[in-house]
This record gives C-alpha cells, sequence and structure tokens, in this order.
C-alpha cells in the first residue's frame, strides 16, 4: 500500500526534484539522477518505518542533496564544487526554487547546441519521466540508439557545460521559441494518426500539455499560453477524430457532443492572455477556439478565421499555411474561391497529399468529378499514412472510382 | 565584454572556418577593415580576460599531412583540396559556460559579417 503511495509521489514528483538537484550538482545531470534514484529508494526503506514525511517532495529533495554531496566529496577533483554548495542554494525557499529549477531544466533540455531529438529525447526523460524504452517506442527507434542519444547529450552538456539557467531577458523569446517548439513537436508526435503504440502516444500528448502548463505558469509571454490552449483544443477532439472502426472523421462531421468541453472551457479563457501579443500559437489557437465554439461546420464563423490564418500567414508565409488558409477561404467564399488560393501552391507542394486533397475535395463539391478523382489518385500516390490512405480510397469509391 | 573568474572558467577552442576564395574575393578595402576589426576584437578579449591565444594560419595549400605507418613517416600535401571551408584561424578563450563561449564566437569579425563559421569545441580537463 505505501509502495504504492511512494510509486505515485515519485511519478508526481520526479521531475521536480531532479530539477532542483541537477541545479545543486552545477548541471550534472548524471550525477543527480543517481542521487534522486537513491533517495526513493531510501524513501521505499525508510517511511513504511519512519512513517511518510509531512513535505515528501522537500523529503526527497534534502536526501538526494546529501546523496550528491557524498558522492562528489568522492570525487576529489570536484572538490570546489562542495564549497560552492556550502555557501549557497540552503536558505532558499524550497517552493520558489524548485518552481525556477523545473524551468531552468526545460531551457537547458532544450537549448539550441543539442540535436533537435537529442532536445526532444532529453525533455521526455528529465521532465516527463518517461523511460527509454517508452520515449524508443514513441519515436520508431531502438531503446539502444535513445539511450545512446540521452547519454551523448548529457554529456554535451556537461562536457561543453551548457549552463543550467533561465536565459537573460535579450535571448528569453528566441529560447522560449525553441521550448515550445519541442513541447508542440511531442503533442503532434503523440497527435498524428500514424503508427505505434495508442496508449503512449496518448501519454505524449498529456505529457506535452503538462509541460505547457509549467511554462504558463513559470512565465509572462503570451505565446505558452496560445500553445497550451492549442493543444488543449486539439486533444478536446481527440475521441471524436476516430470513429469506432479506427477510421478518421473529418472536423465537419464530428460528433462535437463527444468534444471534451472540461479542455474546451480552459483553453477559451486562456485565448485573451494569448493574444495579448499574438504570435503563431496564439493566432492558432484562437482558429480553433473559433471551430470549438461552433455548434456545426456550416455554423462556424469562416470569415473571421479567414482573417486569422491572413494575420498568421503575415507572420509565417509558408505553403502549409497557405493551403490552410484556401481551405479557409474556400469554406467562407465558396470553392472556386478556394481553388484560386490553392492551385498557385502546386510546384512547392506537388508531393503532400494534403494539397491533393484539399484540392479534390473543392473539384468534388464543384461537381468535376474527373478533376476530383484524378486528385484524389495524385493524393493516395504520395500518402504513406494508412488511416489516411483508406480515407481518400473511400472518396474514391463515393465517386465512383477505384483507387 | 563580461569579465571571467579564472578559476571557475572552462576553456574552449573557437576553430574559424571559411572559404579562402571568398575570403581572397574581397576587394582590398573591405579587407582591409575587416583587418582593423580583428585587432579590435582581439583587444577586447584580452582586456575582458577571455584570452588565452589566437593566430591566423597561412592558406591551406601550404600544410601538409603526416602520417606514420609501420614505423615509416608519409609526409603529403593535403588537406582534401574538396572541402568547402577551410580552417583559416582559431582562438583558445576561457569562458563560464558554453553561452559565453558562443557570444564570442559570434563576435569574431568575418563570422559576424556572415562569412564562413566557427566551431566551438570545449577543452578535455583531466
Amino acid at each position: 500500500m505505501l509502495a504504492r503511495i511512494i510509486a505515485e509521489v515519485f511519478r508526481a514528483e520526479r521531475a521536480r526534484v531532479l530539477a532542483t538537484v541537477i541545479r545543486v550538482c552545477h548541471g550534472d545531470f548524471e550525477t543527480a539522477e543517481e542521487a534522486v534514484q537513491e533517495a526513493f529508494e531510501a524513501a521505499l526503506a525508510r517511511w513504511p518505518i519512519e512513517g511518510a514525511p509531512a513535505e515528501p517532495r522537500g523529503w526527497l529533495i534534502a536526501v538526494a542533496r546529501n546523496k550528491v554531496i557524498d558522492s562528489i566529496r568522492r570525487r576529489v577533483k570536484l572538490r570546489e564544487l562542495v564549497a560552492a554548495n556550502e555557501t549557497d542554494e540552503v536558505a532558499d525557499a524550497p517552493e520558489l526554487a524548485v518552481a525556477d529549477d523545473r524551468l531552468r531544466l526545460m531551457f537547458t533540455c532544450c537549448h539550441p547546441a543539442l540535436a533537435l531529438d537529442a532536445q526532444v529525447a532529453l525533455t521526455l526523460r528529465t521532465l516527463a519521466g518517461l523511460t527509454t524504452v517508452e520515449i524508443a517506442r514513441a519515436f520508431l527507434t531502438t531503446p539502444e540508439a535513445t539511450a545512446q542519444r540521452l547519454v551523448r547529450a548529457k554529456q554535451k552538456i556537461s562536457g561543453a557545460r551548457i549552463p543550467y539557467e533561465v536565459p537573460d531577458p535579450t535571448e528569453l523569446p528566441d529560447r522560449l521559441g525553441a521550448v515550445m517548439a519541442v513541447v508542440y513537436l511531442v503533442f503532434n508526435e503523440g497527435y498524428a494518426a500514424t503508427a505505434g503504440d495508442a496508449w503512449i502516444r496518448r501519454d505524449l500528448c498529456r505529457e506535452a500539455i503538462r509541460l505547457a502548463r509549467i511554462l504558463v505558469e513559470l512565465t509572462d509571454a503570451a505565446e505558452p499560453r496560445g500553445l497550451l490552449a492549442l493543444m488543449l483544443l486539439h486533444d478536446a477532439r481527440r475521441d471524436a477524430r476516430i470513429d469506432a472502426q479506427g477510421e478518421i472523421v473529418l472536423l465537419e462531421d464530428q460528433d462535437r457532443t463527444r468534444w471534451d468541453r472540461g479542455a474546451i472551457d480552459e483553453a477559451l479563457a486562456l485565448i485573451p492572455l494569448a493574444l495579448r501579443a499574438p504570435g503563431p500559437y496564439g493566432i492558432q489557437a484562437s482558429i480553433a477556439a473559433l471551430h470549438a465554439q461552433a455548434p456545426s461546420a456550416d455554423a462556424t464563423d469562416w470569415p473571421q478565421i479567414v482573417a486569422l490564418f491572413d494575420e498568421l500567414y503575415r507572420r509565417q508565409p509558408t505553403p502549409i499555411v497557405a493551403l490552410n488558409r484556401g481551405a479557409a477561404i474556400a469554406m467562407a467564399r465558396g470553392p472556386t474561391a478556394g481553388l484560386g488560393v490553392i492551385e498557385p501552391l502546386r510546384s512547392e507542394l506537388a508531393e503532400y497529399h494534403l494539397f491533393h486533397a484539399a484540392r479534390a475535395d473543392l473539384l468534388r463539391r464543384l461537381g468535376r468529378t474527373d478533376d476530383a478523382v484524378r486528385a484524389y489518385k495524385s493524393a493516395l500516390a504520395c500518402c504513406t499514412l494508412e488511416p489516411e490512405r483508406r480515407f481518400l480510397a473511400r472518396r474514391l469509391v463515393t465517386l465512383g472510382a477505384t483507387g | 565584454m563580461p569579465t571571467t573568474k579564472p578559476e571557475t572558467a572552462m576553456q574552449y577552442l573557437l576553430m574559424i572556418y571559411h572559404a579562402e576564395q571568398q575570403w581572397a574575393d574581397l576587394p582590398e578595402a573591405k579587407r582591409n577593415a575587416m583587418y582593423g576589426e580583428y585587432a579590435g576584437f582581439m583587444k577586447a578579449i584580452q582586456e575582458s580576460g577571455h584570452f588565452v591565444s589566437g593566430d591566423a594560419l597561412q592558406p591551406s595549400h601550404t600544410a601538409t599531412m603526416v602520417r606514420v605507418k609501420d614505423g615509416k613517416v608519409s609526409r603529403t600535401d593535403g588537406p582534401f583540396a574538396e572541402a568547402r571551408e577551410q580552417l583559416g584561424g582559431y582562438y583558445l578563450i576561457k569562458a563560464k559556460d558554453l553561452d559565453e563561449a558562443t557570444s564570442i564566437a559570434a563576435k569574431i569579425p568575418s563570422v559576424a559579417h556572415g562569412i564562413g563559421c566557427v566551431e566551438v569545441r570545449p577543452i578535455l580537463q583531466y
């Protein structure tokens, strides 16, 4: 019984405890991870006898910190670190320091000097507490390759001395952008209807949302609020976007009563804060919010969505944003207007199945069946995701053609 | 530039790579201006306490590769001429962490003007 409670404390508190202990070790991840592991083992041995402490987190940090100092004392060449430890840190108000430490840990894990896949693996391992096997499964790689990636990243952090601190204000916007990019990548990896274990994918989304909550809690910036709202709004539709047979259900056909209202309400409350200084995440969240508030696809405020896509395209003039803007224009002003925006993107998006699928859908609505069939076939030819392939094949069947 | 406490400092080797042809193609006035900027940069990192050593190298066609195989020394012309960018110079600096080292690297004049790149490598400490 108590062992289960300790396991729960471990899951809930590991990242916070680890974040503080890494600071105590001046950025030495390996020593910190060992010390935290030993502290939890000590809890398993002592709490059943002594009773659980009133402040489990504080207890774990104190024990792990002592383990670190013991281990540093054993290593003569690191003597100076002990001296530094004895003079600072002790007087910190524990709660405040822990909060800051999680933010430090995020910035260090997502430092631009680390490769992006290493940033993602390190964030999932240290902040989300996923195991090496779980990370490997989520990213379709081997546990050995993931372990190797983590070891290399930790060696670089201590070897090259990547700082364990929140960046100064001049660098903060860029660095925050890097952290948000990793969080959103984790979310999308969990949200994409590709291969992989469904359970671990759901866990990735949950962890990404949890990490975004930390950013919101610990920074004043608008964009983390936009990011959190955006992910909550996508995640609210999770159950409605796949039917009982595992097939994709388009936004316009989803049963909106199955959307998670609690998540939507939380996101809607964040939108005004995100729009104090609107960036790409805040604008995308606003678009998702308009969908979330509409009773049906037809009753959606499409002109407002087009205006938001105009704004997004001004900041991120990519062909993918242009494609989505074109789809919104089709809904607001009709398929012909949408096609006018989408057609010029052909040279850039010829290999992208959603370009052909969006075009096919507009041709279908215009009654240009032969053109639509050809476009669906082009989409099928460059699509590798099984659920999406089945969706495109079904569309071809409804048009009287075969894939 | 911020001063650094020598007892806690790391050392980093900043290796400056650029296409030699691009450097050679610069108009003479521009090249001379760049030499002036290098002198200023050198003075700044000496005064801030970051500088340990540093030099510019002669062009890569003056380089010789040495290998020893079965006790026999071979000396050949090299490195491979195909490399797009060549090592043109280096600084050995002291810095408190990687962020300080990379911010100094970004101020190396040719790099600051968008020519070439710098590889920042921490020195192994025993």
